[in-house]
Formats: structure tokens, sequence, C-alpha cells
């Protein structure tokens, strides 16, 4: 069961309509992604990596394409079908953190919970905050955090509801180098465990430490000697 | 925590804004409160008024309709005379059950009100007075000894006073301001919780004598046998040209009137200051939502339905209207007594009881009143939270 595949997308297409012009965001994608498995995606600005990481997200509705979740065909989905699968398959996090800059880091990270209507489980949270290097700073409002614990906060929050898939976009970008390899070790680990994680960046860097390198370009996946960013 | 405490936290960040909302619904609520219950206050007070009276018809000297009215109530029964040959003349009507004649004479007295100086209101009576009125009794002492003695006897708010301020009671001799004679205090009516109790009764004779209006009084008092007869009697009334005769019930009928056209204007400002609080709750959570449109975004991509979001701006609307419910019914409860003095200051007539009814069931009305305000209200900003869509506020946020 190794080679289970929890995310599949074929042809995928975005487009957007500026004025009178049509900017092909993604134009034809084709990803999959295992159980288990750390990939990342990488390109150069404007390339399409934040249009991707939000279809495969369930954040937005592609153009045209299929795109599975599990078993499940997802892309002629309504909003609030859409929701469900995202509540019980994916958790996302953002290059902003995203946080709810009021509330306590437990708070935020509780949220998710109460909008699946899902009780909390105290030995479970427990367990999550010890693992995202969290614990003992569950009541610390989130704008008094540093950007590491802000953004340990927010792969918290997005693992608290037991996704099958983490899905993340630039989340070191805000980072110093040093939070960076701890964020990157945190990732491995949950991955051990069985979680699939996808990563945009275009830090070369962070996606070298990852198992698998899909290179983006204007939309499309490029073989690695295309793509703008050689090494 | 749950949606509850998700909302309340909401409002919680911008303290000074909803707590600006919560004062303006509070207000909105508080004014509804106090006029509902003074139009039912009133209309009690001024009945139970006119009941205490004792007498259905009064006749006066003609004059304009609404100042008898108000003058009866407050009291003065007019200050024309009519002839003592009239009341001579109707006592054997055959529809007449009792009967009696006043004399009410205002004094003026330069240190009533610390000083400030006011009117006493002297009542020349007769025994037949207490049969008309059933709640008159003497508490202490007794009736006057003679038809024209020097004897007063006082209503129960004067007697205090009089005892507060001279130490004078039942056996002691008093003065009218400007008269010569004294008088001595013979007895002390009951409290009738009525403006009587703040008068001077006299001997209609002694009262005659001493403001030197021999053979003539300002009211007659009538109770008839049925009060079906009444236009019947006052049919024969109508050839004496110098008398009107008023009903008890037109005299409430005719204040009433004057009330309730200031009603219409006093409803028109309570619906204003709804009105300006509904926009105020619609404004603030309008704006709290356009404020958050990113954070609801958050919620949105982390699991919030459509649903969820309405239901955490729909709430924190609730919450607004909810305190401002409860604030409102207080301020309404102690401000109550406040609003009772001004409305006395600028009433035309203003009786004895409690003015503002303020009952549970009226508070509890208003309370549930501005509730359904706040569940309209909060639909509108609700339904364009819930319809954000996550994906361009994560967008905007880049
Ligand atoms: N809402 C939008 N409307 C129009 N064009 C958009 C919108 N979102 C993204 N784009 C365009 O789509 C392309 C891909 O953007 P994006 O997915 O943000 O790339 P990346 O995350 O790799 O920088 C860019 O050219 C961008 O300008
Ligand atoms: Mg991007």
């Amino acid at each position: 069961m190794q080679d289970k595949i929890v995310l599949e997308a074929a042809n995928l297409k975005k487009y957007y309509h500026r004025g009178s012009e049509i900017v092909k965001a993604l134009d034809g994608v084709e990803l999959k992604i295992k159980e288990s498995e750390i990939v990342s995606i990488i390109g150069p600005s404007g390339s399409g990596k934040t249009t991707l990481m939000n279809l495969i997200g369930c954040l937005d509705k592609a153009s045209a394409g299929s795109l599975k979740i599990g078993d499940t065909e997802v892309a002629s989905l309504e909003e609030n079908d859409l929701i469900k699968i995202r509540r019980e398959n994916i958790g996302f996090v953002f290059q902003r953190f995203y946080l709810i800059p009021t509330l306590t880091v437990r708070e935020n990270i509780e949220l998710p919970l109460i909008f699946a209507k899902k009780s909390i489980n105290e030995k479970k949270l427990l367990v999550l905050l010890e693992e995202v290097g969290l614990k003992g700073k569950e009541r610390i409002q989130v704008k008094y955090l540093s950007g590491g614990d802000k953004q340990r906060t927010g792969i918290a929050r997005a693992l608290v509801n037991d996704p099958k898939i983490l899905i993340t976009d630039e989340p070191t970008g805000k980072l110093e180098t040093e939070v960076k390899g701890q964020i990157l070790e945190l990732f491995k680990s949950l991955s051990e465990k069985g979680l699939s994680i996808c990563i945009a960046t275009h830090d070369l860097e962070l996606a070298q430490a990852t198992q698998r390198i899909i290179h983006l370009q204007d939309g499309k996946i490029v073989p690695r000697e295309k793509s703008d960013l050689y090494y | 925590m749950k949606f509850f405490v998700l909302a309340y936290k909401n409002l919680k960040r911008r303290k000074s804004r909803s707590f600006l909302t919560i004062g303006g619904v509070a207000v909105a609520v508080a004014v509804l409160v106090c006029l509902l219950g003074f139009n039912a206050g009133y209309q009690e007070a001024l009945t139970s008024d006119v009941d205490k009276m004792g007498y259905q018809v009064l006749v006066t000297a003609k004059g304009c309709p609404y100042e008898a009215a108000t003058r009866v109530l407050k009291g003065e029964a007019g200050l024309k005379f009519i002839d003592e040959d009239i009341y001579k003349q109707i006592i054997s009507d055959p529809d007449i059950d009792k009967i009696t004649p006043l004399l009410v004479q205002l004094v003026y007295d330069p240190e009533k009100s610390d000083g400030k100086g006011g009117f006493d209101s002297y009542s020349g009576i007769e025994r037949s007075y207490m049969e008309l009125k059933p709640n008159v009794k003497l508490k202490s002492g007794e009736w006057f000894s003679s038809d024209d003695a020097d004897e007063v006897i006082l209503g129960y708010d004067k007697a205090e006073s009089i005892q507060k301020k001279l130490q004078k009671t039942v056996g002691d001799k008093i003065s009218i301001p400007g008269e010569d004679t004294n008088l001595v205090i013979v007895g002390i009516f009951e409290k009738t919780a009525s403006l009587e109790d703040g008068d001077f009764f006299l001997p209609l004779k002694t009262a005659q004598r001493i403001f030197e209006i021999e053979g003539k009084l300002t009211s007659i008092g009538i109770k008839l046998k049925q009060i079906d007869r009444l236009q019947a009697f006052e049919e024969r009334l109508y050839p004496i040209a110098s008398i009107q005769v008023i009903s008890m019930s037109q005299v409430k009928g005719t204040i009433l009137n004057l009330v309730n056209s200031a009603k219409i204007l006093i409803m028109s400002v309570a619906f204003i200051a709804i009105f300006v609080a509904i926009i105020g709750v619609i404004n603030t959570i309008l704006m709290s939502v356009f404020e958050r449109t990113q954070e609801i975004g958050i919620m949105k991509a982390i699991g919030a339905s459509k649903l969820d979001i309405f239901k955490l701006i729909w709430i924190e609307t609730l919450i607004i209207c909810t305190l401002g419910g409860i604030f409102g019914s207080i301020i309404a409860i102690f401000g109550g007594n406040f609003t009772e003095l001004l409305v006395r200051k600028v009433m035309p007539y203003a009786p004895g009881g409690r003015l503002l009814l303020i009952t549970p069931e009226l508070l509890l009305f208003s309370f549930f009143g501005v509730i359904i305000i706040g569940i309209i209200s909060g639909l509108y900003p609700a339904f364009r939270a819930a319809s954000m869509r996550p994906i361009e506020v994560i967008r905007s946020g880049e």
C-alpha cells in the first residue's frame, strides 16, 4: 500500500480573465501525489504555483480538467460539498500564516474542529502541540508569537482535522533560515507517519530537501532542464 | 470554544465601537419602554384620579372645556363663581342621588416650597362632601363643630408638611396668609393618593366669609342615581345660562384626547430612535465584516461553511442587540423616575399616581422586540459575509 495515490490531477486548467485578455494561470497540469510523500512544486513567481495549490486544496474551482482526492472526483463539486472534502482530507498552510490574531494558539488550532462540528480531544491536541513544538505556548495570543511559532500554529491548525494531504504555499517564505530547517524537519517527521505533503516554493534549497521536485513554468509542468530555475 | 465565544471575542476586539452601538440600542429600548410605560401609567393614574373624585357630574361656571377639565382635576374647580341659589334650585332634581356644594379658593403663600412661594388650595365643603367621596375619611380628629366655625381639616400631605414645618397638629391654630382669621385644626383626612391630599378644608360658610364671597360656589359635585340618566339631567339644567355640566367621563376623555395627540408625536420619536439604532447596528456589523474580509476568507479556507459564517456574524448582531436590550431595560427602570419628573413638568395635567407603569410584560415586549430587530438587521451583513469567496480574499492579502 506504499504507493497508494491520495491526489490525482489530470489536464488541470485555470484561466483568468483580465479585461479582454485571458491569463492561462494553469494550462493542463498532470500531478499525482502518493501517500507519505513530500513533493515540492517549484517555479518562478507567476508560474502558477499558488493557483495550483488553491485548486488541489479545493479552495478554488478549475476551469477544466479532473481532480481526484482519494476516490472522489471533486472538479464538478459545488462549494458546500467541497467544504466537506476539504475538512476531511486537506490541511492548508499559508505563506502569511493567516491566523486570527486575537485568538490564542489553542483557539486558532481548534477553529477547524468548531467548523467541522467535531468535539475536541484533549489528549490528541496535546500530542499535536508537542509534535509541532508549541507545547506550553497554547495560551498565548498569536499576535505575540514569532514568525516560526506562527507557522507552527498554522501547521497545527492544518493538522487538527487529521488530513490526508498537507498543502502548503510558500510555507517558509516569511521565515528565517534556521526556522526553515526546523519546519522542514517537522514536515519530514509528519510524512513518515503517513501524511502526504505538497510544498509550493521558489526556494530551491527547500525543494531539494524533498523527495520529488516538480517544475512549473507558465502554467505547465516542464522537465528540469527547461526550468528557469536552473541548477 | 463555541461560535458564541468566537462572536463575543470579535466584538471585544472593537470595544468602543461595539459599546457605542450597544449604547444606541439601549437608548432606543429605554425610550420605547418609557413611552409605552408612560402611556399605560398615565391612563391608569388618570382613571383612578377620576374615580376617586366620587362624583360623576360637576356643575361649574361656563368656560373653555379644556381649561375646565384640567382645573377640575387640579382641584381648582373653576375660579369663576356660580350662585348658591343654583344649588338650591337643582338639589331637588329627581335623578340626583348625592350632591355637595364646593368653594375652592387659591391663596398665594410666599413661604411655600422653602420660600419660593406658591398657591395653596382652600376648599369650602359641607358634610355631604364625605358622603360623595367614599375614600375620604378622617384619620384623626373630627368634623367641624359647626357650619361656620373657624376650623380647618387638613389633607394628609398637608398635615405632614405642617407638622414638619410648624410642629402643629390637631388642636393647634394656623393662619391663612393675607387673612386675619386664625383657624383651629380639628381633623386630618386619610391619604387618598390624589391632589386633594395637599389641600385645606374649611366649612363652606367659613370659607365664604373669610374670602368675602358670600352666597357663591365654584362648583357642585353630583352623583346620579343612574349614570344613564345623565343626558336627561343635563337637558334639564340647560336653561340655566351661566353654568355648564361636566361629566367626569367627559373630563377623562378630554384629557386623554390631549395626551393621545401628544402620544403620536412621542411615538414618532420612539420609532426614529429605533430606526437610528437599527442603522447603527447594521453599519457596525457591516463595517466589521468588511474589515474582516480576509479573516472570513481564512475561516472558509479552514472549513467554515457559508452557514457557519452567516451564523457567526448573526450571533454578533444578536449579542449587540441583547446587551442593548438589557442595558436599555435597566436605564428605563432607573431612568423612569427622571422621565416622570420631566413629564410632570410638561403635561397639562399630571395625575397623582405613578405616571410610568413599567411592567415585566412591557420590558419583555421591548426586549423581544429588540431581539427581533437584531435578527432582522443582522441578516444583510451576515449574508454579505457568507457570500465572500475565500480564494479572492486570500489572494488580496498576498
Ligand atoms: N485572480 C486572478 N485574476 C487574474 N489573474 C490572476 C489571478 N490570480 C493569478 N493570476 C495570474 O495567474 C498567474 C499565476 O499566478 P500565481 O498562481 O499566483 O503564481 P505564483 O504563485 O507561482 O506566483 C499570474 O500571471 C497571475 O498574474
Ligand atoms: Mg504564489
